[in-house]
């Protein structure tokens, strides 16, 4: 146990960033309304420069939580402060410090009306987002995952489009009902492990009986299904995508989403290894139907939100495919695809913000020809969506490859499959670049389509680094991950062989470190 | 017959407060019209001195009147709760009844002399006492309710709640009788012996005890005994409702408690499984009813039928069998704890609805919430404050409320319990968020701008910062109120 967690050294990093947001909603509250969205972009700017430590100190070689901090919150029953990155939750906490500047920048015109609450919401929605990912208490990750919920329900629901009340409370009740057994289940999982404990890393060695372990799967799978959002659970995704303002859908596909994700990493893999391993066949099966049939969706939509609201279906398929591939391949694939799908969605989403402020229309018929009138424009919106295609030398491109490769290690069938979602997914995205780029543009519209400003380019031009960061070169993120990736795997690699004690195909079936990995690792590299 | 010096200074509190009361009812009719605030605080400063008294004698035991009456800390408990929620109706009616042109101080009066009963009935350890303290509870009520003399809905629902409340009184008078023929005393210590000797399922047993579950029932307002609630407190004056909602809620279920558990706790199976009952129809249907309400005030009270049947989940654990003495104590102490916090929700609720009150024209209407963000930031703000906290989502001290109650649940096996509370605690956040909805995300009309004076009185302030405090506070940091409700429970065997 003493292996499992390292000390912050003294210097409360982790809860500097967590509530430095709320410094600045307090800023906020007290200056003048003209002022709030510069305390905003002060607030998360200095958010994110004080998360970048986080990366810059971390050890690479460890699976142990780094930066721990751990004080007593409630004394009976025992709940802590306690809160810790890993490989896992790392390369999440900086793409939300990331994101959340740029979600203010993007807000710097298109929010008209009571700026200040905006504001707060967004910071508030920042502090709630960090908490999830690097909370190492139970109960203090439930009460971070469900206050999130009331920024993002007031975001939607008050600088939304016309249908926004539908919009948020169905977004706000999809994923409330989704977390109710979720904290049944963190009630239960207290009082079976035998543990009386809270403690997220003390739960996941604890031992579960099989049939418990099913009913807990099933809690935790309500709860994080809703938020990814897995098949057939995903209907209030483009609901809400479509009515939330840009920054809205930004914080939505490129954060919330991946705290449904996250959850299955942190919780449903390390505590329930023997329900996972049991009902690895219905998850991958409901994530090629998320594949392919948020691909086909997407086809079919005439809105550019919906379409990339249908596209975020699909790629979130992706990840729990290579979650639920249970190899290292996959899950470092879904971890690097979480990170992509942040990246290449967001860029997309502030790409239709940023058209919408001109014309006013997310119809693609209203908004087709811009190649003339805003070249540059163009230019972003191309590599953004050849990234989410998952073209060679772009993110997505690895991440999609190396889930792939896990799940073909799992089955040949599955992967031929969600292979099948990637030519579609070149298929719509690029059709929707041929209407929006090339075609020919609205009369009407002409008059509108004036190329990007400096804050446009400077908001987009960060996005555009990483696709070629990662795509071309993703060694550093993946050597973040790895350690704790290869953890989680040989923990449920002991279940499986204590289990079926003698049965060596399944050292094969969940390769640790295999040669095909690392070759094609450095084929990556090349 | 003397009275003991003793036994007087164990009910000091509770002769402070009946004092004060008669006090007032005696200056009142010779002070002038200006003055009356002055009566609101003579009888605050009462309870700010009954609150140092009682809480100095925290952790005591001390029984009085050949055992009639008992000061122990889960009286004292409740007891500290009443003072303040008391306080706190007194601070919000000063700015309440002027808005209303009520100018009389026996308000005031009123809200002791309930306050005496409850403290009674939380002290109370003989039904007879215990059904005095309900009947100085219930008259005060009703007259309370009908303040709004010139209103007919005042005056209806303080006919209602006579009425039903008298016949439940009759109901509860009834069970104690045939109690006194099975135990020859209407003590609760003899009456356990008694009815632990006569062992489960005695009929004369089973009759008296249904007969005073119903009784309690009507006056925690817990399904199917809650008819009377929506209409009383839409009709009666919003002090007078927040008051019925928060204080005697607290005490009856206080009272509830004790009678279950210290009369009753030899024969846990012959009531366990009725609570349970009462607790699944009143969660069903009192956040099922909510959803379709228009008028805020009865929206509250469908609310407050809701959250008596969350706390009657601790009252199930309770009781139920097989569970330890740690694990019943722990829903006993779980029920403390929601309520203490659903008096702080509540009161805040209440206040946002009593501020908005202007001279019969607003304020008690869901409509008349449209756009309120627009025109009073700040009310607006804290009543979305109030309305996540009754939803229970986190940060707020709802959701530390519920989960104490979800814990003990699954502690004594009831997990599917656990599981059904937090499926309607959804469905709640349904009716709870329209409020939030109407308040942000729709325009106000053109004549509702206009409308921007609040009745928003010095005092009312007082009321909800101390809600919004409790509200935020409890939610951070409830260590300091866990502890203080678990070592405060009754010690059970």
């Amino acid at each position: 146990m003493t292996d499992m967690a390292v000390s912050s050294g003294g210097f409360p990093w982790i809860t500097l960033v967590i509530f430095l947001p709320l410094v600045g909603v307090i800023a906020i509250v007290l200056a003048k309304e003209e002022l709030a969205k510069w305390i905003g972009f002060a607030a998360s700017s200095v958010v994110l420069l004080v998360s970048l430590p986080l990366w810059g100190l971390f050890n690479e070689t460890t699976s142990a939580m780094q930066f721990v901090e751990k004080h007593q919150w409630i004394a009976s029953p025992s709940i802590n402060y306690a809160v810790g990155v890993d490989g896992i939750s790392l390369p999440l906490v900086l793409l939300t410090t990331f994101l959340t500047p740029l979600c203010v920048l993007v807000s710097w015109t298109s929010i008209k009306t009571r700026i200040r609450e905006f504001m707060i919401s967004l910071l508030v929605m920042e502090t709630a987002t960090l908490g999830v990912f690097v909370s190492l208490d139970f109960v203090l990750f439930y009460i971070f995952w469900e206050t999130m919920l009331i920024p993002m329900y007031l975001l939607i629901g008050v600088w939304g489009g016309e249908n926004r009340v539908y919009a948020a409370i169905k977004f706000f009740l999809y994923t409330l009902a989704g977390s109710v057994l979720l904290l049944v289940a963190i009630i239960v999982i207290f009082f079976s492990s035998g543990e009386n404990t809270f403690d997220i890393l003390t739960l996941s060695q604890a031992a579960y009986s099989p049939t418990l372990q099913a009913w807990l799967f099933w809690a935790f799978f309500a709860a994080f299904a809703v938020k990814v959002p897995m098949f057939p659970f995903h209907t209030w995704l483009p609901d809400a995508h479509v009515e939330a303002p840009t920054a809205g859908s930004v914080i939505l596909a490129s954060v919330l989403l991946k705290m449904g994700t996250y959850g299955f990493l942190r919780f449903t893999l390390p505590m329930l290894p023997d329900a996972t391993i049991t009902f690895t066949p219905i998850i991958v099966t409901l994530s090629l139907i998320a594949i392919i049939y948020g691909a086909y969706m997407a086809f079919a939509q005439s809105d550019l939100k919906k379409l990339i609201a249908y596209s975020s279906v699909s790629h979130m398929g992706f990840v729990t495919l290579g979650i639920f591939a249970l190899n290292a391949q996959g899950i470092e694939g879904a971890i690097l695809q979480m990170v992509n799908h942040g990246i290449t969605t967001g860029g997309l989403f502030l790409c239709v913000g940023i058209i919408y402020e001109r014309t006013h229309s997310r119809e693609i018929s209203d908004n087709s020809g811009l190649a003339k009138p805003m070249p540059c424009y163009a230019t972003f919106l191309v590599i953004f969506a050849l990234s989410s295609v998952g073209l060679p030398g772009m993110n997505s491109f690895v991440g999609e490859f190396l889930v792939l490769i896990g799940t073909f290690m799992w089955s040949k069938l599955a992967a031929t499959l969600a292979a099948l979602g990637v030519i579609l997914a070149a298929a719509y995205i690029l059709w929707m670049l041929q209407r929006v780029v090339y075609g020919v543009p609205a009369q009407h519209m002409l008059s509108k389509l004036h190329d990007m400003n400096p804050r446009e380019i400077g908001m987009l031009l960060p996005l555009v680094g990483f696709v070629f960061w990662i795509g071309l070169y993703p060694k550093p993120l993946l050597d973040v991950m790895h350690a704790t990736v290869k953890n989680l795997i040989q923990h449920e690699v002991r279940v499986m062989t204590v289990e079926n004690p003698g049965q060596d195909s399944l050292e094969s079936y969940v390769l640790t470190d295999s040669s095909s990995f690392a070759a094609g690792r450095e084929a990556l590299a090349r | 017959m003397s009275v003991p010096l003793a036994d007087l200074v164990t009910i000091l509190p509770e002769l402070l407060v009946v004092f004060t009361a008669c006090v007032l009812l005696v200056l009142d009719p010779i002070t002038p019209a200006s003055k009356k605030d002055f009566l609101a605080w003579m009888c605050f400063g009462t309870l700010v001195v009954c609150f140092f008294v009682t809480a100095a004698g925290m952790g005591e035991k001390t029984f009085a009147f050949g055992n009639m009456v008992v000061v122990d800390s889960y009286a004292s408990f409740w007891k500290l709760l009443l003072y303040l929620v008391s306080g706190l109706t007194i601070l919000l009616s000063i700015g309440y009844l002027k808005e209303e042109k009520i100018e009389l101080a026996e308000f005031y009066g009123f809200i002791m002399l309930s306050l005496t009963g409850m403290m009674i009935m939380v002290s109370g350890t003989d039904l007879l006492v215990i059904y005095l303290g309900i009947e100085l509870m219930s008259i005060s009520l009703y007259i309370m309710a009908g303040f709004k003399r010139f209103e007919a809905k005042s005056i209806e629902a303080s006919a209602k709640y006579f009425i039903l409340g008298a016949f439940s009184s009759g109901i509860l008078l009834y069970g104690i009788s045939l109690l006194f023929g099975v135990a020859g005393s209407t003590n609760l210590a003899e009456i356990s012996t008694a009815v632990t000797a006569r062992g489960l399922n005695d009929p004369l047993v089973m009759i008296s005890m249904m007969l005073l579950i119903v009784g309690f029932g009507f006056k925690v307002g817990a399904v199917p005994f809650h008819m009377w609630i929506p209409d009383v407190y839409q009709g009666a004056p919003t002090t007078a409702t927040v008051f019925m909602a928060v204080a005697s809620k607290a005490a009856s279920f206080a009272a509830f408690l004790r009678v279950l558990l210290e009369g009753f706790g030899g024969v846990k199976p012959n009531w366990s499984g009725l609570i349970l009952g009462m607790c699944v129809l009143t969660l069903i249907l009192g956040n099922l009813v909510a959803i379709v309400q228009t008028n805020i005030k009865r929206m509250l009270a469908y609310s407050s039928i809701a959250h008596a049947g969350y706390a009657l989940i601790g009252v199930v654990v309770a009781g139920w069998i097989g569970t330890e003495a740690g694990v019943a104590s722990r829903g006993v102490s779980s029920i403390m704890l929601y309520l203490a916090i659903y008096s702080f929700m509540t009161m805040g609720a209440f206040a946002v609805v009593a501020i908005l009150r202007r001279g019969g024209l607003e304020g008690e209407e869901l409509e008349d919430f449209t756009g309120l963000a627009k025109r009073h930031k700040g009310a607006a703000f804290l009543m979305m404050l109030f309305m996540i906290s009754l939803a229970g989502i986190p940060p707020t001290a709802g959701f530390i409320g519920k989960f104490y109650l979800l814990m003990a649940a699954v502690d004594a096996g009831l997990t599917w319990l656990a599981v059904l509370g937090l499926i309607f605690a959804a469905v709640s956040a349904f009716y709870y968020l329209r409020v939030v909805m109407v308040m942000y995300m729709r325009e106000p009309s053109s004549d509702q701008e206009l409308e921007t004076r609040l009745a928003l009185s010095p005092t009312a302030t007082v009321v909800l910062a101390s809600a919004v405090a409790g509200v935020v506070f409890l939610g951070v940091y409830p260590g300091p109120l866990v502890s203080v409700a678990t070592s405060s429970a009754i010690p059970l065997p």
